[in-house]
């Protein structure tokens, strides 16, 4: 369950940007996560569940982008979709690849309300 | 005070203990999966608009404006006049940027010190501590070596290592199932690892979530035994994606179970074809020679990069 320490880092993150800004809470949060990054979607979520009550993430909306993984054939450069860490290049059949992407693990944004007086 | 949260969460918290000295609770690392985390400004994470955010005293920011306490950010009927304002800051942060950064960190120290780190992954049961023992039995007159465990509970591991009067100390994690850049941190701290020794961090037997936090290890060293499958390197891909070294354990025991030691070996190299690989028995002793010739090796490369930097 090291989606817990993910789901908490994250709460780090939101209270440390909404201090700084003084902000009063988070509408929403959009992630970027690749296809090969080791996050299990419902192991996050249910982390995200149970880490969040009275914290400011408390009630934002979680939006995931996720990154589809892709290699390059080390052998004949061609570039594939890949859905393991272990898959041969379609189109020489070798396993020299290196991964291009997928291991993405970011907050893209975070979007904060802050109260403003008002001045009249 | 826990360096994560900053919180005073004494349950399920991080212990660090060097062993031989006093073992009493000390620092710890809030961490608690409490599912009805209600508003208890004690509990870690917990944020109160309107309330003090329990935080050092560096910080001037605390969350002001509303002298009435409400915990959700919709209200529009407030006596007095505000609006709410939306802000999208563009982070493109990354989520493990702390644990990263401290990772870095901890790298910078122990390169600056000619510390060889390794970090010794594996599923329980693998064999890690029996070859540490062994390992530092065989090193005991030509490196210094230090040992940094971690255990969810028990300090067993750190005993059976201090039997070989190699320094250790033991972290224990609680629930937490990996080791993360600050414990190992904490831990360096308590150790003091001297100049041109070797740091062995023996990380909580699990092959899934320690792959992913980097401690500032200068190597990782995966470890499978012969008694599981030699189909692990592709169930369970990411830790030997992230390895340099895969040791395959309990060779001794190759007789009487099924492991394909050659066929454990491909699936490996589909995963990483950087991989290198020793074939032991931290129990007969054979191929131990390899494993230490190899640290060795590591031990003098680490060494060649400190000369190239003096002679720079």
């Amino acid at each position: 369950m090291h989606e817990l320490s993910i789901v908490l880092s994250i709460v780090d993150t939101a209270e440390a940007q909404a201090q700084k800004y003084e902000a009063t809470g988070v509408e929403r949060i959009d992630l970027e996560i690749g296809t090969l990054a080791g996050i299990e979607p419902d192991a996050l979520a249910f982390a995200w569940e149970a880490a969040l009550p009275g914290t400011i993430l408390a009630g934002a909306e979680r939006h995931i982008h996720y990154i589809q993984a892709r290699a390059r054939c080390l052998d004949c450069s061609h570039e594939f979709d890949v859905q393991q860490l272990y898959e041969a290049c379609p189109q020489c059949g070798e396993y020299f690849t290196e991964l291009l992407q997928g291991q993405e693990l970011k907050i893209k944004s975070i979007t904060l309300t802050t109260a403003e007086e008002a001045i009249s | 005070m826990c360096s994560t949260c900053g919180c005073n969460q004494p349950s399920d918290a991080v212990t660090i203990t060097l062993i031989g000295e006093e073992q009493h609770a000390n620092e710890h690392h809030g961490f608690s999966l409490d599912l009805a985390a209600g508003d208890d400004p004690q509990k870690p994470h917990h944020f109160h608009p309107g309330h003090h955010h329990h935080h050092g005293p560096g910080q001037q920011h605390h969350l002001h404006g509303h002298s009435h306490s409400h915990h959700h950010h919709h209200g529009h009927d407030h006596e007095h006049d505000h609006s709410h304002v939306k802000t999208v800051v563009e982070l493109e942060q990354d989520i493990l940027q702390k644990n990263n950064l401290l990772a870095e960190r901890n790298r910078g120290f122990l390169e600056a010190r000619n510390v060889l780190a390794l970090n010794l992954v594996s599923s329980p049961g693998s064999g890690k501590t029996s070859l540490l023992e062994r390992t530092l039995a065989s090193l005991k007159d030509e490196l210094e070596c230090f040992v940094i465990e971690g255990d969810q509970q028990t300090s067993n591991d750190a005993n059976r290592i201090a039997a070989t009067g190699a320094p250790v100390v033991q972290i224990n994690t609680g629930k937490g199932c990996h080791l993360d850049s600050d414990m190992v941190n904490q831990a360096i701290k308590k150790i003091r690892p001297t100049e041109g020794s070797v740091l062995f961090i023996e990380n909580v037997g699990n092959l899934v979530c320690p792959s992913l936090f980097d401690l500032g290890e200068g190597a990782r060293v995966v470890i499978i035994s012969v008694t599981e499958g030699d189909d692990k390197p592709i169930k369970y891909p990411d830790m030997f994606h992230s390895s340099d070294l895969c040791i395959i354990n309990k060779i001794d025991l190759l007789p009487y179970v099924q492991f394909d030691v050659e066929k454990a070996k491909e699936y490996a190299r589909r995963v990483n074809h950087h991989l290198e690989f020793i074939e032991l028995s931290a129990t007969s002793g054979e191929g131990m020679e390899t494993w230490l010739d190899w640290l060795r090796g590591k031990r003098e490369w680490v060494n060649a990069r400190m000369g190239e930097c003096e002679n720079a």
